[in-house]
This record gives structure tokens, C-alpha cells and sequence, in this order.
């Protein structure tokens, strides 16, 4: 159903050896048996991981599950516990500098100087990527073109909304053109047409300047209308990797969510005995379950709900999401986890405050 | 060369803020001032230093060092108000060298501290409150630099080991005001208490102190060279240290 093995790069050629070559070679980041422990506490078990160039690759996940984590080990801001890894052909170990200049990162806090107006920022990390002046000034209308924030250049980035902010990092990012672009959750606590907005930046830049991007996300639209593969992390181990519609078709057909009353034990036995029938899932008083031709199926579940004594109070059909496959993958919700993200937002405020 | 570039980018962005914030100029002026004016002249009526040296003129250098010693460690910890918004991790995963990184922040810090003890080296030597030759001031800014450079090294290592900037008002209770109390910024140390010579003996800023003064015609317990070669060993001793800790930390 879900394919662990990265979306059959190669997949149809003959040879084996000619397959890996050419999966090797594609390969803008090759990841091997990466893990990371913090004293007692394992924040990545092993991974392993190829990323094709120009390749929009999402790394979906609860908070927690070791995103970032991975972000900052590719990035060679923390050395791995374990295994490795190569960007744009370099060793994160022993090669950070050339790793560094291949790629980008917006970080997922904010990292910029507030007291620097925005080409002032942009024309830092030119100097830092060592461009020279005729380049700095080149490449920074070309990427603040890109994000539109060419008439705020000159003002303050203490000025900024939290939108233009995020904006002016993806530009700085990209200030170096970078063969890899790393986004840690680009769109955290911002509002949804700014989201939507990032998403149209980032499209762009995948399709027009053939950038790689890896972003880390916890919201599953994102990663479903971005992504044109997403890995699924939870607790700091790939659970599953393909493009977001064959993780959705491999729950096989229509999402069904039913709202029942009574007692539900034998109703649920019966339900899981049926072919079509596939996952079945039960949030407090809300039985969902996937199954094929969901249409036909409706009027078959309630007859089986009475025959079973329990009373169904409303049927709902729907296409599967990726949060649907992240439960069957884990048993949990990712939306279990919106606490932590409004504590995030706290963070990100109080931060933005200071100063 | 890619070395230098980076201690200048790093230096411009110092340069670039501090010009910026002309009111946090006249912010870390203040206190200085204070002492200077009120010290100088609540204790000046009764207290000189000999018949030819007012208090006012005994202190003057001592609160160039004050300014020096204020705005040097702040300006060190200001990295970590860098590292508590983010911006740091943007320094750190560029490819460069910390070394690089750390020699133009301390550079930027050095040049702007030092403006604002110029500043008041002018104005004391404007009213005539300390009165030197042209040779005398070069050498009180070379003291200054050293000063400062060491000054803002510690501040550096401090933020490297620190990652909470409520940690600043224990430095400033603990290290700053002591420092600056114990270094005869103040008042003479001959005949002073055993133990207090022997804490001021200790104390690197109070050969800065000695020095400065000296160099602008001051009374003097130790000697010029004795000064530099002690405030050069704490130099390269703070750099050392805090080069080797801001390697070290991480993001």
C-alpha cells in the first residue's frame, strides 16, 4: 500500500546497477542511518533518506517528532550521534563549509535583525557568502522581486508584519542561490492568505529556479498542496514516504465518519470483518473508517449499525487526508498536538516584542 | 582575505546599529556623567589628591575606563541577545570561521565603546580637567583599545556559556560593579587596607585605570609598561578564552 523505498526512482529500468547509479546521482542529499540522542532522549532513530534534485519534499510531522532536529544536523548546525550524511555531494562531518554554501535555511523562529533595514539583511548574508557588491545588488532585487518586498527594502525590519518577515527570510535564503533550500515550518502562526501567499513563493521557486526544497510542516494542507513527495516523521523515525496521493490511495477508497450511540464493541468487530472495509479508527463518538465505493457502502453500514444496536446520528463522506493517513500510521492525531503550536505562537510573540 | 571580509562584515553591522541609536549613546553616556559631575564635585570640595591634582582630575580617566568597562561587556553580551533572537544561527551557519566572526564582533564593539570614551576623553580634556600632550593621548588610546578589546572579549565568553539574558543583571551586580569599584577608578591605592590593595591588584581594569591616568600626566601606582604588559596578558588571556567558547557554542 505505502512504499517505503522513494517513489520508484528508476524504478522502471532493467538493470539493478543502472538503477542505483541513477538514483545515486540524482540524489541531492543522501541520508544513512542518521541518528541523534540529547542525553537520554532519542530524537532521531536511524534514518534514511534520498532527495532527488529539484524535488519539493515535505517532512510532515507532529511537534516534536524530530523535524527540526534533522533540519539542523543537514544544515551541519548539530553534529549527528550517528550515521551521516552528504549535501550536494558533501560530507555534513567534514565538509561543512562547502555543505553551507549549497544551501539555505529559514529557520523556524525568527532570525533576523530587526534593527538592520531589510537590504541591510539581505545584503549581510551576501557579504558573509562572500558575493561581491555588483552581485549582492543583482541578486537582492531578483529575490526581493520574488517575495515583493522591493518598496520596503529600506525600512527597519522592526517595522515588518509577521508575513513580510517570513517573506524577507525565504528571500535571504535564497540570496546565495542555493542548490538546496531548507524551510522550517515556513507558515507557523501566521494567517491563512499569508500562508497561502508562502505557498505561491515557494512553488515558484521550485518550478522557476529549479531550487530543491525540503520543508518541515505540521499542517497536513500544507504539505498536501506543496509537497510533491512527503515523509512522514513520527517520533524520529520515517513512517512513511510518497507523494501525498499515493499515501492517500493507499488507504484504500472513501473516508466514512459516522457519529453512533450505544455500545459499539460488537458493531466495530463486524465493521473490521468486511473486505471493503479497510482501516477503522474511533475518536470518542465518531467511528471512521476507509472504504471502496463509500457511496454504496452508506446505506449497508447503517443496516449493520441497528442490526448491531447502535444508533448512527449522522453519516459524512469524504476524500482521505493526509491527517487520515498519519493516524493510521501512528493511532494518534497530529491535531492532538495544536497545543504545543499555540504555545509556539506565544513564543514567536514574545519574542518579536522584545528588544 | 575571505578572514577579513568577515570582521568587517561583522564590524559594519555594529558600526550600522550604533548609528542607528544616537539616543543609546547619550543612554550609556549617562551614567558616567553622573559620577564624573557629582562625585567630582560633591567630593572635590574636601578631597584632593595633592595641592596640584583636583578629585575631578583624579577621577576623569577612571570614568573613561568606567565608560570603557560598561559599554565593552555589554556590547560582549549583546551576542547574546543575537543568540535570543535567532539572529545568531544565521552568523553561525554561514561559511565562515567563528574566529572570523567573533575578531569583528569584538572589533565593532571595540570601535564603538571607544567612541564613546573619546567622546568624553574630549570633553575632560576640553573643560581642562586633565590636561595632556599629543603623545600622552596616543598612549591613553592605546590603553583604551586594550581596555575595551579585553573587556568585550569576557562579554563574549560570558554569552557564549549563557543562553538566558536575565542573566545580565547577575553579571552586572556580580562582576561589572565590583570590577569597576576595586579597580582605584575611584580613590588612590596607596595606603589602602591590605585586603582591599590586594583585590585591586587582581583586578586587570585596574591597570587600566593606572595606565590611562598615567598616560594623561596622572599620579600613578605602578608604571606604564608594568600597566600594558598586565592588561596585554588579560587581553590575550579574555581572548583566548572567549574565542575558545564561542567556537564551541552552539546555536
Amino acid at each position: 500500500m505505502i512504499t517505503f523505498a522513494g517513489g520508484g526512482v528508476g524504478a522502471t529500468h532493467s538493470t539493478p546497477l543502472a538503477d542505483k547509479k541513477e538514483a545515486l546521482d540524482a540524489a541531492i542529499i543522501r541520508i544513512e542511518g542518521l541518528a541523534k540522542t540529547f542525553g537520554s532522549l532519542t530524537a532521531l532513530h536511524g534514518i534514511d533518506l534520498q532527495i532527488r534534485e529539484n524535488e519539493l519534499l515535505g517532512l510532515l510531522g507532529p511537534n516534536g517528532a524530530g523535524k527540526t532536529t534533522l533540519i539542523s544536523i543537514l544544515s551541519t548546525l548539530l553534529p549527528p550521534s550517528s550515521g551521516g550524511a552528504r549535501v550536494c555531494g558533501f560530507d555534513i562531518r567534514t565538509e561543512q563549509d562547502e555543505v553551507r554554501k549549497c544551501i539555505g535555511i529559514v529557520f523556524q523562529d525568527p532570525s533576523l535583525d530587526d534593527e538592520l533595514t531589510g537590504a541591510e539583511n539581505l545584503d549581510f548574508h551576501g557579504r558573509l557568502y562572500g558575493m561581491d557588491s555588483s552581485m549582492r545588488r543583482a541578486r537582492m532585487n531578483e529575490v526581493l522581486n520574488l517575495v515583493d518586498l522591493s518598496d520596503r527594502q529600506d525600512d527597519l525590519v522592526k517595522t515588518y508584519s509577521g508575513g513580510m518577515r517570513r517573506r524577507l527570510e525565504i528571500a535571504r535564503g535564497l540570496m546565495h542561490s542555493p542548490r538546496v533550500l531548507f524551510l522550517d515550518e515556513p507558515t507557523l502562526g501566521l494567517d491563512p492568505q499569508t500562508r497561502r501567499r508562502i505557498w505561491d513563493y515557494i512553488r515558484n521557486l521550485n518550478a522557476l529556479q529549479g531550487t530543491t526544497i525540503i520543508l518541515t510542516t505540521h499542517y497536513m494542507d500544507e504539505a498536501d498542496q506543496l509537497c510533491s513527495r512527503i515523509a512522514i516523521i513520527d517520533r524520529g523515525r520515517i513512517v512513511a514516504l510518497d507523494s501525498p496521493e499515493s499515501l492517500k490511495q493507499g488507504l484504500g477508497g472513501d473516508m466514512l465518519e459516522l457519529e453512533v450511540n450505544g455500545s459499539r464493541s460488537q458493531f466495530l468487530e463486524s465493521l473490521q470483518a468486511l473486505e471493503e472495509v479497510g482501516h477503522v479508527s474511533v475518536h470518542e463518538d465518531r467511528v471512521v473508517l476507509t472504504v471502496k465505493h463509500g457511496e454504496e457502502f452508506i446505506p449497508r453500514v447503517i443496516e449493520l449499525a441497528q442490526s448491531r444496536g447502535v444508533a448512527v446520528s449522522s453519516v459524512s463522506m469524504r476524500k482521505p487526508n493526509l491527517e487520515d493517513v498519519f493516524i493510521k500510521l501512528t493511532g494518534r492525531e497530529i491535531r492532538e498536538e495544536i497545543v504545543t503550536e499555540a504555545k509556539d505562537r506565544i513564543r514567536i510573540y514574545q519574542t518579536s516584542r522584545r528588544r | 582575505m575571505k578572514f577579513c571580509s568577515t570582521v568587517y562584515t561583522l564590524w559594519l553591522r555594529e558600526i550600522i546599529r550604533f548609528k542607528r541609536n544616537r539616543s543609546r549613546l547619550l543612554g550609556s553616556m549617562a551614567l558616567p556623567l553622573l559620577f564624573l559631575l557629582v562625585l567630582g564635585s560633591g567630593f572635590g570640595g574636601f578631597f584632593r589628591y595633592r595641592d596640584d591634582i583636583s578629585y575631578m582630575q583624579f577621577i576623569g580617566p577612571g570614568i573613561v575606563a568606567m565608560t570603557l568597562l560598561f559599554s565593552s561587556m555589554f556590547g560582549g553580551l549583546s551576542v547574546l541577545w543575537d543568540k535570543q533572537f535567532g539572529f545568531l544561527k544565521e552568523i553561525l551557519v554561514a561559511p565562515v570561521s567563528r574566529t572570523g566572526i567573533m575578531a569583528g564582533q569584538t572589533l565593532g564593539t571595540v570601535t564603538t565603546s571607544m567612541l564613546k570614551a573619546i567622546v568624553l576623553l574630549v570633553g575632560l580634556l576640553a573643560a581642562g580637567v586633565v590636561k595632556a600632550d599629543i603623545l600622552g593621548i596616543l598612549m591613553a588610546l592605546g590603553f583604551m583599545f586594550l581596555v575595551s578589546a579585553a573587556f568585550v572579549s569576557l562579554g563574549i565568553a560570558f554569552a557564549a556559556r549563557m543562553t538566558d539574558p536575565h542573566g545580565f543583571q547577575l553579571i552586572m551586580n556580580f562582576l561589572i560593579m565590583p570590577v569597576f569599584f576595586l579597580s582605584g577608578a575611584l580613590f588612590p591605592l596607596e595606603g589602602l587596607p591590605r585586603w582591599l590593595f590586594d583585590l585591586t591588584c587582581v583586578n586587570p581594569l585596574t591597570y587600566g585605570v593606572d595606565g590611562i591616568r598615567g598616560a594623561l600626566g596622572g599620579p600613578q601606582q605602578f608604571s606604564l609598561l608594568f600597566d600594558f604588559l598586565g592588561l596585554t596578558l588579560f587581553l590575550v588571556a579574555a581572548t583566548a578564552v572567549g574565542t575558545f567558547l564561542f567556537r564551541k557554542m552552539s546555536a
